[in-house]
């Protein structure tokens, strides 16, 4: 039995997190074909309905910068695909480690922290959000649906977008002790409206200017901004890094305070 | 390996241990009895680094949890109170996954698997789901688990609670190896046939203290007698009879249905309860057990 082994120590913060990204991977590879309707087929739909279908009706104007509806659209609907698969990830399956099956609690016994756990949430989210967006992506090429070689960069802009929203989501995930039903509010109040309503489908230049803040405090909104800026360009330096500082700032708050509630959870 | 003293918990205004003195030496078992509510578990997630103590003074492998809580984790194997198994993975992965935490390289893990597996009579499981495992099977798995980083020191909450008696016997043969091959044992139970089965040395806690500490053969000598001897009635017509025998125990219990006295030899009590006219509907003489120090120590009614 004891063979004359090495006993266990302790990993840097990074290589704990990546552990725990480890583990997510070994059950991926025996899931991800279930996962293939959310991160592959259904954004898919998405951009043959609205980019193909509907925007078959859309003329090239002002508010699409003179291109077509489907190159309008499609960087949008990577971002905004992103953002609901990462509140997805980060709502019941968070839950699930504190709550149902618990390996969050089989986690932190070990020398791994709550801290570093939570890191590894955050780096799979991503993770998975970068694979998720590199299929997009090259079934969008199929369709044209691509100017120009942006479309690398947008895969990084929907990544950020989503994982910004992971993080306060997470946080969220960490001070629910009941069943998650508001999760569903979420969606149904949050995730949803903001999808609808953050310029992923029609600029928000159309939202009432009494209503128009609502867009602009919407990570998706930012993520949207930057991920039409990499692919059809017309976004100026300035507005472009306030994007960036404002997905950041969500990152980091959430971050942290998603931090905060694991060792609440997790270290008592 | 753990030296704790005058270790409290408190959570809001609730005291779950309250000023503990403990101290467990290398290579042996040492239990935690005490009924729900205790603070064992309290005590015991305190001992695995994962509960900052409130107040007092504890040290585990010499070293202070508060500040190498992961340097001690990483020597310690822990068997929790509920399974927490990734019910998704097979059984072979879940040793392997949980043994990457540890800093261990992936083919020592895959050893490692093998042998826990072997160990642990899962091998022919190996490579199914854990989720239609039995409950003595996601146990044992359990077990394995926590020794994938060959602790030094193994903590069970409640090894086999809900386990049927030869999931039972079989988790108790598993523990006794793991003693013989000099892993320290930090049990917690309320099953007194466990704790008498594999400690060496146990603390009986109520209400956040402990009640007694000792062997088990110590525990009973000191709070209960040699034997016991138990009288049965019909529920009720106990009552009139215990004016006839008080005197023939060191200490005397009636229960609804018995009277049990505890007694240097049973035998003899039970030859002058007949000479004085009682008679039992039946007659029980046994040795004492740590059930009866724990009553008397915790109580008979329920604590909830």
């Amino acid at each position: 039995m004891t063979s004359a082994a090495p006993a266990g120590r302790v990993v840097g913060s990074w290589r704990a997190a990546w552990l725990r990204v480890e583990g997510h991977w070994t059950w991926y590879r025996r899931y991800w074909t279930s996962t293939l309707y959310s991160t592959g087929l259904q954004p898919l739909l998405f951009l043959v309905a609205m980019g193909i279908g509907f925007g078959s009706q859309v003329q090239p104007g002002a508010a699409t910068g003179g291109l077509s509806y489907l190159h309008y659209v499609a960087p949008a609907l990577l971002a905004a695909t992103a953002a609901q698969g990462a509140v997805g990830e980060s709502t019941f399956p968070v839950l699930s480690g504190f709550k149902w099956q618990k390996d969050y609690l089989a986690v932190t016994a070990t020398p791994v922290t709550a801290g570093q756990l939570l890191g590894g949430q955050l780096l799979w989210v991503a993770l998975r959000l970068l694979l998720a967006g590199i299929v997009y992506v090259l079934v969008a090429l199929a369709f044209g649906a691509w100017l120009n070689a942006g479309a690398a960069v947008v895969v990084l802009v929907a990544t950020a977008t989503g994982v910004a929203c992971a993080a306060p989501v997470m946080a969220l995930a960490a001070t629910t002790y009941d069943e998650g039903a508001r999760f569903i509010t979420l969606f149904r109040f949050v995730v949803m409206p903001m999808t609808l309503f953050s310029g992923t489908f029609f600029p928000i230049t159309q939202i009432p200017g009494a209503l128009r803040w609502l867009a602009w405090i919407s990570p998706l909104w930012h993520g949207n901004e930057l991920a039409r800026g990499v692919t059809l360009g017309g976004l100026g330096v300035l507005p472009a890094l306030g994007h960036v500082v404002f997905l950041l700032a969500v990152f980091t708050a959430g971050g942290l305070a998603a931090r905060h509630y694991f060792y609440r959870r997790l270290v008592v | 390996m753990v030296e704790a003293k005058a270790l409290v918990k408190r959570f809001g205004d609730f005291e779950a241990v309250r000023g503990i003195d403990v101290h467990v030496r290398r290579g042996e078992a040492f239990g935690f009895l005490g009924p729900n509510g205790a603070g064992k578990s309290s005590t015991m997630r305190m001992i695995a680094s994962v509960s900052p103590r409130t107040d007092g003074e504890l040290t585990v492998l010499g070293l202070d949890p508060d500040r190498e809580g992961p340097r001690i984790r990483a020597r310690l194997g822990v068997v929790p109170q509920q399974d927490n198994l990734d019910s998704e993975l097979t059984v072979r992965q879940n040793l392997q996954v949980y043994g990457r935490y540890f800093g261990l390289s992936r083919s020592h893990v895959r050893r490692r698997a093998a042998e826990l597996m072997e160990f642990a009579q899962l091998t022919e499981r190996a490579d199914d789901e854990v989720e239609p495992l039995s409950g003595g099977m996601k146990r044992r798995l359990t077990i394995a688990r926590s020794l994938v980083n060959d602790p030094e020191l193994l903590l069970l909450d409640e090894p086999t609670t809900g386990l049927d008696p030869q999931a039972r016997h079989l988790v108790w043969d598993r523990l006794f190896r793991l003693k013989s091959q000099g892993v320290t044992l930090i049990v917690t139970t309320h099953y007194m046939d466990e704790a008498e089965q594999l400690c060496d040395r146990l603390v009986v806690m109520d209400g956040g203290r402990i009640a007694a500490e000792g062997s088990p053969t110590e525990l009973i000598r000191r709070f209960a007698t040699r034997e016991v001897l138990e009288l049965r009635f019909a529920p009720g017509e106990q009552e009139p009879v215990v004016g006839l025998v008080d005197d023939l125990a060191d200490r005397v219990e009636v229960l609804p249905d018995r009277i049990l006295l505890y007694t240097g030899s049973g035998e003899a009590a039970l030859e002058r309860a007949h000479a004085r006219g009682v008679r039992p509907v039946s007659s029980l003489v046994r040795r004492s057990t740590l059930e009866d120090v724990f009553l008397r120590l915790t109580g008979r009614s329920l604590v909830e």
